[in-house]
């Protein structure tokens, strides 16, 4: 008998071992899996567990977002509060229980929750673990003026659009407001209401400033004016002759205006047609460059790439040609799209304001083209400064006397023509208007894209303006980058 | 430290030195390691019990030195003799099937989880399963012993009340629909019946018969068919028929519900776990996310919060506990002390296998209760009444070899 004994004392041991196993394979082989778990509530607590660091606007006073704690069954845990609520939810973001994090709170997650791989931080975080303390993330500053920001979507009340603002010289991004917004501390629990607008248009939720695709129109002419002087074909002296068309294909493209009786000019040169412009002079040199050299100096400005900004990739879009809905980068430019029509902005084009202000502080910065960035600083939660911001070139899309020439061509835009109501008293401001058709009837995108001074910038900025029955770039988006721009250099 | 935890602390003392002096008083020669084992287990479902539920921790106490009169009692009465029981083994068999009907009776069942395991008197719950499995081993003990010659022959006759125990067996199962209680008896049963006979083909045959009882269990028993599902794909990743709210519902919010939770609540105890108390049991809301996490799923709890060290840790106390009643079985010189302490060692063996297996979705999940650590009256009887049944085999065989 004693040898059946051991042979189900075996069985019985083999049986446990197997218990032993089986747990070996949930806490390590399959753990990561399970902690990626939609319905995991576990990780759902302990990610609510840390007290997230919090959010500071340029002052280092405001403060964006915070932390309210809770205790539920013994353990305090942090829910997120917003103090300035829609100002700057679309930049912010939000941390909640029961949606996806979104904006800054979704990209510098692992900073908040002090779970980046930074060695002070990882330190700190284990010592408050074996400590039992709560874990407590690092804080962000960002780059952005409350104040100017503010006032931004103020001026953006009841419309729809964006404002986007950099510092020419490092890319800082000094105000990034879109219109309509909503309210952060409504998102968990009043879904419904947070996401209610009471602007003429929907999608509260998306950063239009970032994510929104518009025609540029004439901003575009910055592209191309860029492109027609930095290929030497032209200078801003060349000579146009503008019958209130264009001839392509066969057909007239007329001028802005009044389509019955469109504006015409005569003998104009480059920069005058600039000044005013004037879209046959732009068709013209859109035919002579040819849609490729167009695109191509559009792509060296940033086009058909993400924007590069800290915000998450699924808030960001990549501005240039759309067909249907997909971004399309044509294989045979001079076949495949109408040059003229792309010169002044039409075409299929649709752009970001954060691409728009891209390309009018690459103008400002003598041609050299600044990452925009929005976190200026990170600071543990003993103070201690992590990171700063370093300012990065991306490139340089065009030469130095090309850009020297285009912003005074963009002085002569706001000095004497269709951006006059963005000239600020003692301040050379250089700027472009755009009013783009949004093909229905006398529904205009308004646009404006400036910077000032015009020497030795401060800051950039690109205003888009949605459905404007009739309204020009010049008088509708002009007028609030003026106020902005004067904001940001007081 | 609080005084409740100081509190607990003391009156768990003087409970196991109340069972220790027992023990050198009544069985002097007994293995030595035993009770020290199950002393530890128990304070280890205690400590977590109260963790998780201090009401439900105290309740536990009280069953605790219930537990520990009755198993004190058992040692005093059977001291001398233990073997006079064999006389009686007809019936301990019957009372054995009695207890497991038990619950099927319609006013003192009751049904928990989908299976009728439970008897109540007012508020008191018993599940009487855990008495008629120690039941069950003295009798098949006791049977087989005096059988064993004739039953490795094989003859019919002799075979009959053992055929009528799987009848039985299998027909508690399907009215009780308790697939864990099915398997435990029917692997006590088979490996009992190969220690007295030696013949290998009989497990084989017992396991065929079991297979086949099983599956038209499963044909016939919704339960059953729900309890393989969930085993099997216990993720959707679409909404699919939920029975219990009638309406449609991913599984694992619906039947997988505590089986998903669970395997959520081990994999994030990782190598060293949360520690002890540091656990999340609770959701943001504060609501406990596993319902049974202190009976069924107290695994799950305390391989969390002692991680993959801890838990490896406890089943290796209960391979050392299932290696010292093999060792007992072994040294015991008569058939039936040999066959009761197997018996009761595979049993416990067994039912920690089909637990804590269960949850990590080694086999089907049935809910049943970790041996010493779950919570619950009638399983920390049961357990030290095995406990006492194994020392006197103990104390008997040591003291026959000191002579």
């Amino acid at each position: 008998m004693n040898k059946q004994v051991s042979h189900i004392g075996i069985a019985a041991l083999v049986l446990l071992s197997a218990l032993i196993v089986g747990t070996t394979y949930w806490q390590t082989w399959a753990n990561a899996g399970l902690a990626d778990r939609q319905d995991n509530e576990i990780r759902l607590v302990a990610q609510f567990s840390i007290k997230r660091g919090k959010i500071y606007a340029a002052d280092g006073r405001t403060l964006l977002a915070t932390n309210v704690n809770k205790k539920r069954a013994g353990r305090t845990l942090y829910f997120r509060r917003y103090p300035t609520g829609p100002i700057f939810s679309d930049v912010v973001g939000y941390s909640t229980q029961t949606r996806n994090r979104t904006g800054l709170e979704q990209s510098y997650n692992d900073y908040l929750t002090g779970s980046n791989a930074n060695l002070d931080t990882v330190l700190s975080s284990a010592l408050d673990k074996l400590k039992g303390t709560t874990v407590t993330g690092n804080d962000l500053v960002l780059t952005i003026r409350p104040s100017a920001q503010a006032l931004a979507l103020r001026l953006l009340r009841g419309k729809c659009g964006a404002v986007v603002a950099l510092d020419p010289s490092t890319g800082r991004v000094l105000v990034m407001a879109t219109n309509p917004t909503y309210n952060p501390n409504l998102i968990e629990n009043r879904f419904g209401v947070a996401t209610r607008t009471n602007a003429p248009c929907g999608a509260p939720l998306v950063n239009r400033a970032t994510a929104g695709k518009y025609a540029p129109g004439s901003t575009f002419k910055m592209v191309t004016a860029a492109a027609a002087l930095d290929t030497g074909r032209f200078t801003p002296d060349s000579h146009f002759y503008d019958p209130g068309y264009c001839e392509e294909y066969g057909k007239q493209v007329r001028n802005a205006g009044n389509p019955e009786a469109p504006e015409t000019f005569g003998n104009v040169n480059l920069a005058f047609g600039f000044e005013h412009s004037i879209n046959s002079v732009f068709c013209n040199v859109g035919k002579t460059l040819g849609a490729g050299t167009v695109l191509d100096y559009a792509k060296r400005f940033g086009f058909y790439s993400l924007p590069p900004l800290e915000l998450p990739e699924s808030e960001r879009v990549a501005s240039g040609l759309y067909d249907h809905g997909r971004l399309f980068d044509p294989r045979h430019p001079d076949t495949q799209v109408d040059p003229g029509r792309l010169a002044f902005g039409q075409e299929r084009l649709a752009v970001t304001p954060l691409q728009m202000a891209m390309v009018a502080a690459t103008i400002g910065n003598h041609g050299a083209e600044m990452r925009p960035q929005i976190v200026e600083r990170i600071v543990s939660p003993a103070g201690k400064t992590i990171t700063h911001l370093q300012p990065d070139q991306l490139g340089r899309p065009i030469k130095r006397q090309t850009a020297d020439e285009l912003t005074h061509m963009m002085e002569l835009v706001v000095t004497g023509g269709t951006g006059t109501a963005a000239s600020i008293p003692g301040v050379r401001v250089a700027g472009k208007t755009g009013t783009a058709e949004t093909g229905r009837g006398n529904i205009y995108t308004a646009w404006f894209a400036a910077f000032a001074p015009a020497d030795a910038p401060k800051v950039a900025i690109a205003v888009v303006v949605e459905n404007q029955p009739n309204g020009f770039g010049g008088a509708i988006s002009a007028p609030i980058a003026k106020q902005v721009m004067e904001a940001l250099l007081r | 430290m609080s005084t409740a935890s100081l509190t607990y602390a003391g009156f768990f003392f003087v409970v196991y030195l109340g069972a220790h002096l027992a023990t050198r008083y009544a069985v002097p020669f007994a293995d030595p390691y035993l009770l020290p084992i199950a002393g530890l287990l128990t304070a280890i479902g205690l400590t977590e019990i109260y963790r998780l539920n201090p009401t439900d921790a105290f309740r536990q106490g009280i069953w605790i030195v219930v537990a520990v009169a009755l198993f004190a009692a058992t040692l005093f009465f059977l001291r001398h003799d233990y073997r006079r029981l064999e006389r009686y083994k007809y019936l301990f068999g019957v009372s054995a099937i009695a207890l497991l009907l038990l619950p099927i009776l319609p006013l003192l069942g009751l049904t928990v989880n989908g299976a009728r395991l439970w008897v109540h008197v007012g508020s008191l719950r018993f599940q009487p399963g855990e008495l008629a499995k120690i039941m069950l081993i003295i009798f098949l003990a006791a049977y087989m012993r005096e059988k064993r010659e004739v039953l490795a022959q094989g003859r019919l006759k002799d075979w009959g009340p053992l055929l009528v125990i799987w009848v039985l067996a299998i027909l508690v199962l399907l009215e009780t629909r308790d697939l864990g209680g099915g398997l435990l008896y029917f692997g006590i049963f088979l490996a009992m019946l190969y220690v007295a006979t030696a013949r290998i083909a009989y497990v084989a045959g017992g396991l065929g018969l079991f297979l086949i009882g099983a599956v038209g269990v499963w044909k016939v028993t919704p339960h059953v068919q729900d309890r393989v599902t969930i085993w099997l794909h216990p993720w959707t990743t679409s909404k699919v028929y939920c029975p219990i709210s009638g309406h449609l519902a991913l599984r694992q919010d619906c039947q997988s519900y505590q089986l998903v939770k669970s395997l959520y609540s081990i994999g994030y105890g990782g190598y060293g776990g949360t520690g002890l108390g540091k656990g999340t049991v609770a959701n943001l809301n504060g609501k406990q996310i596993i319902p049974d996490l202190n009976t069924d799923f107290i695994y799950s709890a305390l391989a969390q919060e002692l991680g993959l060290i801890g838990a490896a840790a406890l089943l290796l106390v209960y391979m050392i506990f299932v290696l010292r009643g093999m060792r007992i079985a072994l040294l015991a010189e008569d058939g039936f002390s040999k066959l009761a302490a197997a018996g009761l060692t595979f049993g416990f063996a067994l039912q920690t296998f089909i637990i804590v297996g269960g949850i990590l979705r080694l086999i089907p999940l049935t809910g049943i209760t970790l041996p010493f650590v779950s919570y619950g009256g009638s399983s920390v009887v049961a357990n030290f009444l095995l406990l006492a049944g194994l020392l006197l085999v103990s104390n008997r065989a040591n003291r026959e070899m000191l002579r």
